[in-house]
């Protein structure tokens, strides 16, 4: 009996839990906390407030309200007369083939579009969890064939289009997609090599990431695009596309070399040894503990490199490859089209947002998933 | 001592050669002698604890062993296998050498059945099932088979540092070294560990500890190893070697070890 009087007093004499007052939580908590904490914040609020509205009307207005959409063959006086009001995006509407496309012939356009397709879907299909078994190396594989099978054609009845001819989104998708797959698992090597504890290997990798890191991309572009011919013997000639590739490559990996060893020297000792100890192979410790761990931390830096490459495959313009930047740039320089760089600008740099968009979310999830041990 | 030394040898288990010999071991760290002329032989069952003050070499030692730390000079055989560069010889002295670390180690983005079943699949080459019920059983064995699915940053420093002992014994070794597999624990977590190693010892298992634990040496050690600036200085039963210290050196260690507790 008496124990029950006991229990029910300690019953009451503890706290209730209640929920926080209504000022400090949800929406009105934050504004208050953020935007309104005192009469200082509460004037800067409303006055950034005031101008992001005012440009932001502006914007709807000359973006969508007063825009032109389409321009019956090529008569841009109705954009002209529009200028500074209102956006001609007839420009988009007249030329996104050429952005998306370049040069490659009209008829056949749905050969790079059925590729920019593929490339989609090959980055979806990487992404899942679901499908990271050994089986995606040969997806990987087999779409890149069908990619290239698909652009220079010259089988099946597809007409052959010789690469100079190719150009486009579909240009900084190869260049990208082929630069960062090979330069991951060779800055990955690289980054090993650097920690070997043979010297010729370790040097052999230092001077790699040293002299690449040492030189612009553009000059790495100029040699690969004309000293490197000079040295290869008379008659044999390497595609334009495919040395600015290799040249895109080495220089990613050294980048990236150095954010995978990054990861590789956060690892404590004691991952090694206890590897060591159990008797597991050098490859088996690297591939199991070493490179799991040491990835998963660099997630952030290397993706921060993956998006600044796939921007920097732009550069490529100056070896005369039509990437998407450059066939923007193209598009308008038809004199009925000339002045409506904005609008053009303003796509491209759409689409780049959206992938590059879509790879930041993407490695937000795939750290927050991929660490989930570390949180408890 | 030498005395000690036989009488000892002849007590353990016969014949048998030594699990273990350390032959005139000698390592230097750059300049500094952090081994000296160090020489040991564990018979195949024996238990032996190994303690001394920070810095002595304890540790150095047995990671010789299993060769995490390489000597310049002496001998060391393993079940009567030397340790050299050669490497075929280093994976099957790492395969009979099990060794739980002061910092448990365990491997964080696997969970414990990874962590326990990885060495087997891979180094024994054991089908995953077989792997997974052999972890099991071990787990069960240290008593926490229910976190079997969870990471090992989600429990405590004494079920860490019984996985870890777990998953040694997973590879089954013949030999388990312990580099002070309790220093690292509170208090209330010591004993779990330790008696997950007096069971261990039970079963017979060849095991070199360093340890300050001095309950346990008396429990289960036949032999303490005291060592002091690189070299063995005492070697002895527990009793013995602990109620009458022969050197100013191990004086001096064991009242400051019956200080600190
Ligand atoms: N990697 C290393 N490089 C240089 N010196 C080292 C290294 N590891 C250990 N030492 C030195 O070697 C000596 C012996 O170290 P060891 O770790 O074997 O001592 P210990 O007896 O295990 O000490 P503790 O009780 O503190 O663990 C110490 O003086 C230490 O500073
Ligand atoms: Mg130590």
């Amino acid at each position: 009996m008496s124990d029950i009087t006991l229990n029910a007093s300690a019953k009451v004499a503890e706290a209730v839990p209640r929920s926080a007052p209504i000022s400090q939580v949800g929406f009105v908590g934050w504004l208050r906390t953020n935007l309104f904490s005192g009469w200082l914040s509460t004037a800067v609020t409303l006055a950034l407030g005031y101008l992001i509205i005012r440009w932001a009307i502006g914007f709807v207005d000359w973006a969508i309200i007063n825009a032109v959409w389409s321009v019956p063959n090529n008569q841009t006086q109705a954009c002209r007369d529009l200028r500074g009001t209102g956006a001609c995006w007839a420009v988009v509407t007249e030329k996104h083939r050429f952005i998306l496309f370049g040069t490659y012939p009209y008829e056949e356009h749905w050969r790079p579009a059925l590729c920019i397709a593929l490339f989609v879907g090959l980055y979806i299909v990487s992404a899942m969890r679901r499908f990271w078994r050994k089986e995606l190396a040969l997806i990987w594989v087999g779409v890149l064939t069908l990619i290239g099978v698909l652009m220079w054609g010259g089988v099946l009845g597809m007409p052959y289009v010789p690469q100079e001819r190719w150009g486009g989104l579909v240009i900084t998708l190869i260049l990208a997609t082929f630069g960062l797959a090979l330069a991951f698992p060779l800055a990955v090597l690289v980054a090993l090599g650097r920690r070997s504890k043979l010297p010729a290997i370790k040097a052999l990798c230092v001077i790699y990431v040293e002299l690449i890191r040492g030189v612009p991309l553009i000059s790495l572009l100029f040699m690969a695009s004309v000293m490197f011919p000079l040295f290869l013997p008379e008659g044999m000639n390497i595609d334009k596309l495919l040395r600015a590739q290799i040249a895109i490559i080495l220089f990613a990996g050294a980048y990236l070399a150095e954010v995978v060893r990054g990861g590789l020297q956060s690892l404590s000792r004691g991952q090694y040894e206890a590897a060591d100890a159990l008797g597991l192979s050098y490859w088996q410790k690297t591939g199991f503990i070493i490179l799991p761990q040491a990835l998963r931390l660099v997630i952030p830096p290397l993706v921060n490199t993956f998006i600044g490459f796939f921007k920097d495959t732009s550069l490529v313009l100056i070896i005369g490859i039509f990437d998407l930047l450059t066939a923007g740039k193209t598009a308008i320089i038809e004199p009925a089209w000339q002045g409506f760089g904005i609008e053009v600008y303003l796509t491209v740099g759409a689409i780049y947002f959206i992938f590059c968009f879509a790879m930041s979310k993407y490695s937000q999830s795939l750290e927050a998933e991929l660490n989930r041990h570390r949180r408890h | 001592m030498s005395e000690t030394l036989d009488h000892i040898a002849s007590a353990a288990r016969t014949d048998a050669p030594p699990a273990i010999l350390l032959d005139k071991v000698n390592k230097w760290y750059g300049a500094l002698h952090v081994l000296r002329d160090v020489s040991l032989s564990v018979a195949l069952g024996e238990r032996v604890v190994v303690c001394g003050p920070s810095g002595s070499g304890k540790s150095t030692m047995i990671r010789c062993i299993n060769r995490l730390e390489t000597h310049q000079e002496g001998k060391i055989q393993v079940n009567g296998i030397e340790l050299s560069d050669d490497l075929k010889a280093l994976d099957d002295i790492r395969r009979e050498v099990g060794m739980v670390f002061q910092s448990f180690n365990l491997f964080p983005h696997l969970t414990i059945l990874e962590n326990c079943t990885l060495a087997p699949i891979w180094v024994r080459r054991m089908p995953k099932k077989e792997a997974e019920e052999l972890a099991m059983h071990y787990l069960t064995r240290v008593r926490i088979p229910e976190q079997a699915k969870k990471y090992p940053g989600q429990l405590s420093g004494g079920q860490q540092q019984r996985v870890a002992i777990a998953r040694a014994l997973c590879m089954k070794p013949k030999i388990m070294l312990f580099d002070e597999p309790t220093s690292a624990l509170d208090p209330e977590m010591i004993k779990e560990v330790l008696d997950t190693m007096v069971s261990l010892a039970e079963t017979g298992m060849t095991m070199i500890c360093v340890t300050h634990e001095m309950g346990f040496a008396r429990q289960v050690a036949d032999r303490v190893v005291f060592m002091d600036r690189g070299e063995i200085v005492e070697v002895g039963a527990p009793n013995h070697l602990f109620e009458n210290p022969q050197t100013e050196r191990l004086k001096t260690f064991l009242s400051q070890i019956l200080r600190g507790h």
